[in-house]
């Protein structure tokens, strides 16, 4: 057979057909396929089979390409891999082209065989003949061409052919892709195939823009809300952990915050909002601020929680809280914290000798009733006690090696004698952590621990 | 590296100063020490020898883990107030994430690697310990670095660790692991399809300067790297921890009576010992390997003795544990092994 054909093709050619396997014959590929008909005759099928095979190859190659395209949610590693992938397979020289912000537009830029690189670009993109309205996404624009001689210095130089895609980001813009050659244009087939890489890519590059403009508005709502940074005092040595309830959320029911007054004193508040997540968090946000505003008002504990109660119960009267307050002052023989609980579990006080006491505070919820009592307890910090303020996140946590069990209080407390002499930090950290590996894989209520200590003199 | 004098010199002086609680002589030991050997040899040689240390006066009981939290508290102190008399540089190479495998308790190696990446020229964000995986990952999208490190010190860290890699690799970012859970040379590293693994701070920093990581292949599932996973002995066990627990301590009491008369305390600590146990095995069935649990009993049978604790409720509660595990080959093979 392999002799009968070369009989008919051009000298140059040696045909080497086997059952099942293709040939490239003048650029196309043609398959055989053997019959045998019992009598010793043999029929052999040629199939051209070049458009089979480019349509497997395509299917394939847009297979990896949805794969590299669908891993990151990044608007500039997004762009990155779109350049690399289209000069790989598509062109010579590529530019992916983000929609213009008042900064400007992010460029990638990606030679075949290089590294993209990424920057961004003041220009004016009217100087290039569709692409505005491609960066637009609406209305609809095709593929245009561009004239390589008109095209801007910023846009490319030393090629022979220009195509500006859009990238459909339905609904979003997603920007435009620029595709160059060095010389030779492109044919139709493989401006169709681009189109169909553009249309991923703009899949890709919307969903990155999208999730990265809803991070952005949450990062900025939320940052308020968040636990704040606390920062080192000469007098007091202050430390706090929080762990929100659900592991996709930063934010929840429990807050703690810290005010400087007058005279080097500090103010502390820990609170906990009834229920868990954002709705409790947004209250968490409105409590801290009332608070922050109601202090140089007020004149003691007792009115600051009075105050607050009849702000929360003029607000939104289903979510109550429990909170505690410490006031606490630098003197002579150490720290003086004056302690009032709002319904909230006592601030322990750990000794540098290894006892442990509870603060003798008492006090209602606040928030649900017209009129509550607080009792004030002063306690002083020797240098190296502490104390330790929590939400019941820490005694409530449930888990242990039998998996049902409360943390509870008592092992707080008998953990807390081993922690004499810690600074605050790591106070505060060891008893996030013994909470947190109690609870182990499980489910959690919100936490969060803040640790006074009257550092230990030198 | 050689240990010379003045860096032994200065590691005890830290030591000493971190056991005391004396941030101020902790602080002043460290910036003198960087005057004389530069911040990267105080902070892996100095810093880095202190707490290896810190782990090793732990297990043999010389100190207790609040002490042990004291002590990395001051020296976490330390690393600030170098890291605040560092010369600033702008960054000349590519961004880095470091963080620790959520559950993850001991943050200063990672901590310390983020400071010796920013001295060797990378912009880095160092997100710490306690990072639930969604927030990496959030983090990731959100900034694009060009390879994200974790640490993990603990073995039975790294089921998350390996759930945190794939997920790490999906986003499209090349992932460095390192740290003592990953198993002598980083056998289990290269089993998870880690993209590199470094076994300390300096190699980490000279392998991520000599070259950029290519970026992940196709996004994968866990269990297409351990195909031994399918026959769910490491689930189940995993599932099932807290009764088979109680179960053992249970019948523990049986066999020992002086159990019996433990104390809320004790008993406290044998459960959780017992957890400990669970959890090594189910580690070592994750990552198919008998050795990890044999390590670790080995380990486990030091500690008690340590803590005084009478390692002969180790046979009793290996042949309960089996019995109990009675449906499961592979985990009575290696709890087998070590009997």
């Amino acid at each position: 057979m392999n002799d009968a054909a070369k009989e008919l093709l051009p000298a140059d050619v040696e045909p080497r057909w086997q059952h099942g396997e293709s040939v490239l014959i003048s650029e196309r590929s043609y398959a055989a396929h053997r019959v045998d008909h019992g009598s010793g005759e043999v029929t052999w099928w040629l199939l051209d089979d070049t458009d089979l095979r480019l349509q497997q190859n395509r299917a394939e190659l847009l297979a990896r390409m949805s794969n590299a395209l669908m891993t990151s949610l990044n608007p500039e590693r997004c762009m990155s891999v779109v350049a690399e992938l289209a000069a790989t397979h598509l062109a010579d020289e590529v530019l992916v082209i983000a929609p213009g912000t008042t900064e400007g537009h992010a460029v990638t830029r990606c030679r075949r065989g290089e590294q993209p690189t990424h920057e961004l670009l003041r220009v004016d993109v009217e100087e290039v003949v569709g692409l505005s309205e491609a960066l637009k996404g609406f209305p609809p624009v095709p593929s245009r061409w561009i004239d390589p001689a008109a095209a801007p210095a910023w846009l490319a130089h030393d090629v022979s052919s220009i195509v500006v895609t859009p990238l459909p980001g339905h609904g979003v813009p997603a920007g435009a892709l620029i595709l160059m050659r060095r010389d030779g244009r492109f044919d139709e087939d493989e401006e169709s195939f681009a189109r169909l890489f553009a249309s991923r890519a703009g899949v890709a590059m919307s969903a990155a823009w999208l999730f990265t403009q809803q991070a952005v508005i949450t990062e900025r709502l939320t940052m308020d809300l968040l636990p704040p940074l606390l920062r080192r005092y000469e007098h007091v040595d202050l430390a706090g952990r929080y762990r929100a309830a659900q592991d996709t959320e930063r934010v929840g029911g429990d807050f703690y915050d810290v005010h400087e007054r007058e005279d080097g004193e500090l103010f502390v508040v820990l609170g906990d909002v009834c229920g868990k997540g954002l709705d409790a968090a947004v209250q968490t946000g409105r409590v801290r601020t009332t608070v922050h505003a109601l202090l140089p008002v007020v004149a003691d504990h007792d009115q600051l929680l009075r105050s607050l109660n009849q702000a929360l119960l003029t607000s939104d009267r289903t979510r109550f809280i429990t909170v505690v307050v410490a006031t606490v002052t630098p003197r002579e023989d150490g720290l003086h914290v004056r302690l009032t609980s709002g319904g909230h579990p006592p601030a322990l006080i750990v000794r540098a000798d290894g006892g442990v006491e509870a603060a003798k505070t008492r006090g209602t919820l606040v928030g649900i009733l017209p009129e509550i009592v607080t009792t004030t307890d002063e306690v002083v910090l020797a240098p190296g006690d502490s104390c330790l303020l929590h939400t019941d996140g820490i005694t409530e946590a449930v888990g242990g090696p039998l998996g049902d069990e409360e943390f509870g209080e008592q092992r707080l407390l008998r953990a807390l004698g081993e922690c004499r002499g810690m600074p605050a930090e790591a106070l505060a950290e060891h008893v996030h952590m013994l909470a947190s590996q109690w609870i182990g894989e499980g489910t959690h209520d919100d936490m969060a621990v803040v640790a006074i200590t009257a550092p230990r003199r030198r | 590296m050689p240990e010379t004098a003045v860096q032994v010199g200065a590691a005890d002086a830290l030591w000493e100063a971190a056991l005391d609680g004396d941030e101020r002589r902790a602080t002043d030991v460290v910036l003198k020490a960087a005057e004389e050997d530069g911040h990267e040899f105080v902070l892996l040689d100095v810093i880095g020898a202190v707490q290896r240390r810190v782990g090793l006066e732990w297990a043999a009981n010389r100190i207790s883990v609040a002490q042990e939290h004291a002590i990395t508290a001051i020296n976490d102190r330390a690393v600030s107030a170098l890291s605040v008399a560092r010369p600033y540089e702008p960054p000349k190479h590519g961004r880095v994430t470091v963080a620790c495998v959520d559950g993850e308790w001991h943050a200063l190696p990672a901590r310390l690697l983020s400071e010796v990446l920013v001295l060797r020229g990378f912009r880095v964000d160092y997100l710490g310990a306690q990072v639930p995986t969604p927030h990496l990952i959030t983090h990731l999208h959100r900034t694009g670095p060009d390879v994200v490190a974790l640490s993990s010190s603990i073995a039975t860290r790294l089921p998350i660790a390996h759930a945190t890699m794939t997920a790490c690799q999906a986003a499209g970012v090349p992932v460095m692991v390192g740290g003592a859970a990953f198993g002598e040379g980083g056998k289990y590293a290269r089993r998870f399809g880690a993209n590199a693994w470094a076994s300390d701070a300096r190699q980490a920093a000279d392998m991520l300067v000599e070259k950029r990581l290519p970026a992940p292949g196709a996004p994968h599932q866990p269990v297409d790297d351990l195909p031994h996973l399918v026959d769910q002995e490491y689930t189940l066990v995993t599932r099932s921890t807290p009764t088979l627990v109680r179960s053992v301590y249970r019948a523990l009491e049986e066999r020992l009576p002086a159990m019996k008369s433990y104390d809320d305390e004790q008993r406290q600590h044998t459960a959780e010992d017992l957890k400990h146990i669970v959890e090594f095995l189910a580690t070592a069935l994750y990552v198919d390997d008998a050795e990890l649990f044999r390590t670790f009993m080995a380990w486990t049978t030091d500690v008690l003795v340590a803590r005084s604790v009478p390692a002969r409720v180790l046979g009793p509660t290996l042949e309960l544990l089996s019995a109990e595990l009675r449906d499961f080959p592979r985990a009575r093979r290696m709890i087998d092994s070590v009997r």
